[in-house]
């Protein structure tokens, strides 16, 4: 015990030396370049952090106002998470992305105590659309259950508007994230008549033998996977290895970036997967990007993830932050704004076509706004499918529309029952 | 020069028997207590609670436990993670299902409960020995964390399968949920920590600890002389179970507050927990003390060192940490097999020399 507290002791005096720099917007990220889940987490937070660094290069960060951009290593692990969170709560961080549902779903409560805005950006809990009840979380631009919408409607497309009688089997990480889109499936089951076949994998993830035999004994017509991490290439390989039909195998968009189908090589040739945003560089933005990140090396990592699917989502997270937070300073006045004048910012941002066209992003991302009673955004994704001979993701299909009166009516029952058992009475803050 | 024992004579075999029969390591003992309950309380902050300091006490009371059952008893377990789950989804489902229960009499509760669970599996350790053991434990490790994942039952049918701790309150103050206070938090911690580890110490060194000791040493030999071993290695897995679900329940309620468990209890949490037994010491309070702060606190210094201080890249710190903290476990265990608390024992026996080494 002695020796804990002379730890304690010199300890205390790192923290204390740590400087606090009043004048700039504190964007921290939660991020993970370790652990099993690293492959997606590295590209994710690089682009999060290039984007940051070219607003700060180009523009001299936000309204005048320079970013300061920190990290904090979760390695996937809510405990870590909770480590994380208490390092950057009292350093004004204007809003927080965890990338993990497992830690939203710890932080949500607690940020909504010290009102810190949250955007758990295509993850978390997918209820918080309902900002009456989660003031403080946002989940735009598009939420699980949207995505297991958009699927459905996609394979009824498909299908010429039925899928009576269909098997669909859903692969996903024995999670919160994974469960995620399970009622949503269930729900659309009953409507459309397909069987739901839920076929669950244990986190990391290596280990899916048992449930591919599974896949093959019920030839199901349809795979559906909520997989991340080193789960996404395992399961490729598996269906590949079963000669499942590559077409009607279609991932989140958490499980279709070039890290999951790369190390398959042309067994994943037609593995499709939901897209709620472009990629590759053929953007106006990546000549920014280069002259003033890229080139003078101040890119985040290794520099080697510009241009792949979670960069790019990254990369738009962090848009969607900057146009919050000018939204803030819009609506408020000020240019150094407060977690809580960037929470406003974040409930009334909108986002507009001719807007990503000024942002250098065309067509990258849906036209959205956001209200106090819908956190969510459109919903709609895209189907994007990998090409192995070309190594690229084509996007084959337009936005698709989630069903959103039904996801609205489920969001609604479980954002009232978590606002009885915490005692929540719902209502708009401003 | 540091122990001064001159004149420290005892009278009574009580007093020759007590825990701290030196006068200086009592009153070091004494103050280490009052400091701990006096002046903590009042400087620590919400970092410092949140991040080191309730991580620390609540480890340290699952390694109390796995000490008593691997140190004393021999009994080699790898299921303390699904102990310590049980302990969380116990304590969840009797906050759930009796919404004015006391938070301090479910955790008690569901320490009881994983107790039972645990006298369950212990069931084995009459028929096998040593590794054979720790795989039977193993499979509680599975089994346990598989039911808590796949029966709807025991996550109250919510759809992602996580449990969240509602607010809680002891005497007025909240111990769980989003508003509980740091101080809160630490306080009920410690006053777990401490009545635990002082109930760990009198029964180790009681009729029971010595039955667990004579099973440990030899158990044909201990049969010979009277030891039981049904009772014998039944308490100790119940005794040592009791431990890790008060520390999964306080990790569930009051620190996490939300969990699943796959990913809070997994087979990582065994191993931890078992290292930190092993490192610190097999068969001694205060190795458990040490074990948790070598593990728990250890890579979080190294990490502000590295992070904060130093400024290095995140990832690199993490990688960097776990190459240190697996060289120091090596060292140590060559340098020191028995652990950090010989390492002390040794320490304090030059000390009570020192100046003088012969």
């Amino acid at each position: 015990m002695k020796m804990t507290h002379l730890a304690a002791g010199i300890a205390a005096t790192l923290i204390a030396a740590g400087p606090t720099l009043a004048d700039t917007l504190h964007f921290p990220n939660l991020s993970y370049r370790t652990g099993p889940f690293a492959a997606g987490g590295i590209a994710f937070a690089d682009g999060y952090a290039d984007y940051f660094t070219l607003i700060n290069e180009r523009d001299g960060g936000i309204g005048g106002v320079p970013i300061r951009y920190s990290e904090c290593e979760t390695a996937y692990n809510t405990e870590r998470g909770v480590e994380c969170y208490q390092s950057v709560r009292n350093d004004n961080p204007l809003v927080l992305q965890p990338l993990s549902t497992g830690i939203t779903y710890q932080l949500i409560p607690r940020t909504m105590e010290d009102g810190i805005p949250m955007h758990t950006m295509g993850y978390g809990r997918t209820s918080a659309v309902n900002g009456e009840v989660f003031n403080w979380t946002f989940n735009y631009p598009a939420n699980y259950w949207d995505g297991a919408s958009v699927i459905i409607n996609y394979l009824l497309d498909e299908n010429d508007g039925s899928l009576d009688g269909k098997k669909i089997a859903l692969v996903y990480h024995n999670s919160a994230y994974g469960r995620e889109p399970i009622p949503t499936l269930t729900r659309l089951s009953e409507r459309y008549g397909y069987e739901l076949l839920t076929i669950g994998v244990d986190s990391p993830g290596q280990e899916q033998g048992s449930q591919w035999l599974q896949i093959r004994r019920e030839r199901p017509d349809y795979v559906v996977m909520w997989g991340w991490g080193v789960m996404n290439p395992t399961a490729i390989q598996e269906a590949a290895n079963i000669r499942f039909p590559m077409e009607n195998f279609i991932g989140v968009w958490w499980s279709g970036s070039q890290q999951d189908v790369l190390p398959v090589g042309a067994g994943a040739h037609g593995y499709k997967a939901l897209a709620m945003h472009g990629t590759g560089t053929d953007y106006p933005i990546y000549e920014d990007l280069q002259r003033y990140v890229i080139e003078p090396g101040k890119y985040a990592g290794t520099g080697d993830e510009v241009g792949t699917v979670l960069y790019s989502r990254g990369m738009y997270a962090a848009m969607l932050a900057v146009e919050a937070a000018k939204k803030a300073q819009e609506i408020h006045g000020v240019a150094a704004i407060t977690p809580a004048m960037m929470r406003d910012g974040m409930a009334n941002l909108e986002i507009t076509e001719e807007l990503m066209v000024e942002l250098g992003l065309p067509n990258f991302g849906p036209a959205f706004s956001v209200a106090c009673e819908n956190h969510g955004g459109s919903g709609a994704a895209m189907i994007q499918q990998w090409d192995a001979n070309a190594r690229e993701w084509n996007l084959i299909t337009d936005w698709i529309e989630p069903d959103r009166e039904l996801i609205m009516e489920m969001a609604m029952e479980d954002s009232l029952a978590f606002a009885a058992e915490n005692a929540i009475t719902p209502a708009c803050l401003n | 020069m540091l122990y001064r024992e001159a004149g420290d004579f005892k009278t009574s075999y009580t007093a020759d028997s007590q825990t701290f029969p030196i006068r200086f390591d009592r009153y070091g003992y004494y103050f280490l207590l009052g400091f701990a309950f006096l002046v903590v309380p009042l400087i620590i902050n919400d970092y410092w609670a949140n991040a080191i300091v309730v991580p620390f006490l609540i480890y340290t009371i699952a390694a109390l436990g796995l000490n008593i059952l691997i140190g004393y008893c021999g009994q080699l377990s790898l299921g303390t993670g699904a102990f310590m789950a049980v302990g969380a989804y116990g304590s969840y489902k009797l906050m759930t299902a009796f919404p004015d229960l006391n938070i301090v009499f479910v955790i008690i509760a569901s320490g009881v409960v994983t107790a039972g669970v645990g006298v369950l599996f212990g069931l084995p350790s009459l028929r096998i020995k040593g590794f054979y053991l720790a795989v039977a434990t193993l499979a509680a490790q599975f089994f346990l964390i598989w039911l808590f994942t796949r029966q709807p039952w025991f996550y109250n049918y919510s759809p992602t399968g996580m449990i969240s701790a509602p607010q809680r309150e002891v005497f007025g103050v909240a111990v769980t949920g989003p508003r509980a206070s740091a101080v809160a938090m630490y306080m009920i911690c410690l006053c777990f920590l401490i009545s635990l580890a002082w109930l760990a110490r009198n029964l180790t060194r009681g009729t029971l600890g010595r039955q667990w000791m004579a099973i440990r040493d030899m158990d044909i030999a201990a049969e010979i002389i009277g030891v039981n071993p049904l009772m014998a290695k039944l308490t100790a897995f119940a005794v040592s179970s009791f431990f890790i679900g008060i520390s999964g329940a306080l990790l569930f309620t009051v620190y996490l507050g939300a969990a699943e468990a796959g990913e809070a209890f997994g087979i990582d949490k065994s191993f931890l927990v078992l290292f930190m037994v092993i490192i610190g010491g097999l068969g001694s309070i205060f190795g458990a003390f040490a074990g948790a702060a070598f593990l728990i606190v250890g890579p979080v210094m190294l990490k502000l060192l590295l992070v904060n201080t130093l400024g290095w890249p995140t990832d690199l710190a993490a990688h960097l940490e776990i190459m240190i903290i697996g060289a120091l476990i090596i060292v140590f265990l060559i340098l020191e097999p028995h652990g950090i608390a010989a390492l002390w024992r040794t320490i304090k026996e030059k000390l009570r020399l020192w100046p003088f080494p012969y």
